[in-house]
């Protein structure tokens, strides 16, 4: 196997979501359990989906954000990825559906996440409530940013947010998946290959120069 | 002849072969390019790379962002179909789901098997290899040396193509001139790996690949390969001349369209169907040999997986290729009077010394490589380098507290963005969220290195299957095998000393290794997971302790051979399946030549 099927492997085989994003609760070691007995993906696509068109999100099991749930997720994710000079924001880029696919998918991974993903949205809307009587998407921008500010490094959170904050890394890293598994991700990082090529000529003699690796 | 449903099969066959992968497909090759009439079973479905394989579709096209699942475990765009840890009402037992005693079994139920989405590594065993215990008095040596095989080595390599080049290293051999196609050029990551690995004494060298970096030369290498076969060289160079080179672009593990790389699919069967001599039945789930009143195997069993129904094919000689366990399982299974613990397994040995690589990884982050100027660096799927085992002597002289070696596959650069490219980066970011977030995956972005480790493992008696001996059958209800595995201190030292490598390369770039494990236990991954399982029916010289002969004969049933993984004596830290092939090609010359002389 090459790295990158190792580093699938290491998701896939322990399906080891880090601990760091077990913060809301129910993580179990079910999940390989179920895993080995191979049917787990009866509601998913399968072992053998097409491979070669195009996905449609909400194409192989239903997306179940609510309306509210899927305008807090957008706020949420933008306020992780925004629109700048270089790209789209993380709505924009779909990031908001692919949210809603991540969370309603019957995988054990997935299933896993769900709680997590949808009680942290309902605790930054409680939270909003509390600290200024509207729910987060409502709030003024600095006030979102005032209770993100708390949470998005889980290392230093509260003890009492402990929860929170482990909600907000798997959100981010699920916003980071959405953006730069897409179009606008792909531009952003000025990745220009994907396409064939005549010949293969590798490092640049310039570049390397530079580097003093020439 | 072509795919054919078990109605339409002929009356007998000169051989079958069961499965199609590395093993099987080289079988059937070799036997058809030289007139052998031969019937092919393929438990899973049929398989078409040309229309079938996900060239350039990016991540945001495939659910969850192509990430892996269940169903397709090494991501949605894998070419592996009906396959993974786990297939669906075929289920295996093991002892034990602890990590050190855990086995996790690979199928792919595929036509082709698992040459569609593999790695494509492809290094020879090197002398010191096929005689490990004559060198440190551990395992097993093989009945054969590097010499009796180097011959096969040449024609895999002239067939299937393989980049790379021969640089006269310890127990890394070289490979004949003409052989080998051009390597592809380093990236920038590459030449700084190079130059700082130089420093600690660690060579840097180019990969073996089974990637076309040239289209193969159709008028030379099938006259090399079939010398005095026409009609042999004819079918083989135009099926050379229909394999493009590599476009530079699109990863490997999906399979290749316009195959550019080795799988069973797109190099070994094209041309053995167009010799009109192979019929291919796929959906076909062999489960035992039959044997006949003169101990001679005279077909197999399989069932139909499209009818459910129990059919049988007859022919002078059987090849197994089922992969190694599947191989040891159907021997177990294929009792008889003669055979009460499973055919071919008066030693015993059936199932036992199962083998995996043993793997290894560290990555780091490396500040030299950040913010580098926009690059494609896809070439041939990112694999440019390796470091072969690079401490023989010092491993000899007792230094090491471990006895066998690893190489080490090299990666880097910027590949296609996706699902993992901004994820879990809280250990260079923080808690960064927002403009800064963005920056931070610009900055980031191409400046990881990896380092796999993959090392041998010596054979032992913890590490084997059998049939379960709680009567567990599969949905077909063909019993199951039950998997024991243990590491050695062996390997558990040798997976450490990876560990400790990685992170000195690491620091040596300037780098920070994201996690180091030195203790060895945790460090290595489970048994079966590198995907390199061998052994499992081992050849030897000494049929009380051996499985086959060095003709991958076994030695209780003269017309049953085995060519996959499960002959495998040792497993050399190189990658298994150029060995396969090449085990292979030579099983097949040597079944033509003893049905020339009707002694099959």
């Amino acid at each position: 196997m090459d790295r990158r099927t190792t580093i699938k492997w290491v998701l896939a085989v322990s399906a080891a979501w880090p601990a760091i994003h077990r913060g809301f609760g129910q993580a179990t070691a079910a999940a390989a359990a179920v895993a080995r007995q191979g049917d787990s993906d009866a509601q998913g696509y399968g072992t053998d989906p097409d491979l070669v068109t195009a996905h449609k999100r909400g194409e192989y099991w239903p997306l179940t954000l609510t309306s509210a749930q899927r305008r807090l997720a957008a706020v949420l994710c933008d306020l992780i990825i925004p629109a700048d000079e270089h790209s789209a924001g993380a709505s924009a880029a779909g990031v908001v559906d692919f949210i809603d696919e991540w969370v309603s998918a019957p995988y054990p991974r997935n299933r896993e996440d769900r709680p997590i993903v949808l009680k942290g949205l309902a605790w930054l809307d409680t939270e909003g409530r509390r600290r200024a009587g509207s729910a987060f998407a409502d709030l003024a921008a600095g006030a979102q940013h005032a209770i993100c500010d708390e949470i998005c490094d889980a290392r230093r959170a509260a003890p009492k947010q402990r929860s929170a904050a482990q909600f907000f890394a798997l959100y981010r890293d699920l916003t980071a998946a959405g953006f730069y598994s897409s179009a606008a991700g792909r531009k952003d990082l000025n990745y220009i290959g994907n396409v064939p090529l005549a010949s293969f000529d590798g490092a640049p003699p310039e570049l390397l120069k530079k580097l003093n690796l020439a | 002849m072509p795919f054919v449903k078990p109605a339409a099969q002929q009356r007998s066959y000169d051989v079958i072969v069961v499965g199609s992968g590395a093993g099987g497909g080289q079988t059937a090759y070799t036997l058809c390019m030289d007139g052998a009439k031969v019937l092919m079973l393929e438990a899973g479905r049929k398989y078409t790379p040309e229309t079938e394989t996900p060239m350039f579709q990016t991540p945001d096209l495939a659910p969850l962002g192509g990430v892996g699942t269940p169903g397709k475990p090494f991501g949605f765009y894998d070419a592996t179909v009906d396959g993974g840890w786990h297939v669906p009402g075929e289920p295996y037992v093991r002892t034990t789901e602890d990590h050190a005693g855990r086995f996790e079994w690979w199928r792919a139920r595929m036509l082709g098997g698992r040459t569609n989405h593999w790695g494509r590594i492809s290094l020879r065993d090197g002398p010191y290899d096929f005689k490990p215990k004559s060198r440190d008095g551990l395992g097993f040596d093989w009945p054969i040396s590097y010499e009796d095989v180097a011959p096969w080595y040449d024609k895999v390599e002239l067939l299937i193509g393989v980049y790379g080049s021969s640089e006269g290293l310890e127990n890394t051999p070289n490979s004949p001139p003409g052989c080998l196609l051009p390597p592809p050029k380093p990236i920038v990551s590459d030449y700084l790996i190079a130059q700082r690995a130089k420093r600690l004494g660690i060579p840097a060298i180019p990969a073996h690949r089974a990637v076309l970096t040239r289209p193969l030369d159709h008028t030379r290498n099938p006259q090399l390969l079939h010398p005095g076969n026409v009609q042999a060289q004819k079918i083989l160079a135009a099926d050379m001349r229909s394999r493009a080179a590599c476009l530079w672009a699109t990863p490997c593990g999906r399979g290749c369209s316009i195959r550019a790389n080795y799988q069973s699919t797109t190099v070994h069967l094209p041309p053995a169907l167009a010799t009109g001599n192979l019929d291919i039945t796929t959906d076909a789930m062999v489960y035992e040999v039959t044997l006949g009143p003169d101990g001679r195997a005279t077909g197999v069993s399989f069932v139909d997986r499209k009818t459910g129904k129990h059919e049988h094919a007859s022919a002078r000689v059987i090849v197994l290729a089922a992969s190694a366990c599947e191989s040891a399982r159907i021997l177990l299974n294929s009792k008889s009077a003669r055979f009460h613990e499973g055919l071919a397994n008066s030693s015993g040995k059936v199932g036992r010394y199962l083998m995996d690589t043993v793997g290894s990884d560290v990555w780091g982050q490396v500040p030299l490589l950040e913010s580098l100027p926009p690059l494609n660096e896809d070439g041939a799927d990112g694999h440019q380098l390796y470091t072969p085992w690079w401490l023989y002597k010092e491993q000899l002289a007792g230094k090491l507290g471990f006895a066998r070696g690893y190489h080490i596959e090299i990666g880097g650069g910027k590949h296609m963005p996706g699902f993992e490219t901004g994820s879990r980066l809280e250990w260079l970011t923080g808690g960064n969220y927002g403009a800064k977030f963005k920056q931070d995956v610009r900055r980031y972005y191409g400046s990881f290195v990896y380092f796999d480790g993959r090392g041998e493992m010596i054979p032992n008696e913890q590490s084997y299957c059998e049939i379960d001996p709680g009567g567990a059958k599969d949905k077909w209800g063909i019993p199951v095998l039950r998997f024991h595995w243990g590491w050695s201190e062996h390997e558990r030292r040798q997976a450490a000393h990876m560990q400790r490598t990685f992170a000195g390369l690491i620091e040596a770039m300037g780098g920070k290794p994201h996690s180091v494990e030195t203790n060895g236990a945790k460090a290595i991954a489970p048994g079966g997971s590198i995907i390199h399982e061998v052994g499992g029916a081992i050849m030897g010289s000494d049929p009380k302790v051996s499985v086959t002969n060095k003709w991958c004969q076994t030695w209780d049933v003269p017309n049953l051979f085995i060519t996959d993984g499960a002959v495998f004596a040792s497993n050399a830290d190189k990658n298994p399946t150029l060995t396969i092939m090449a085990l292979a090609w030579r099983a097949a010359d040597h079944i033509l030549e003893r049905m020339r002389r009707k002694e099959l």
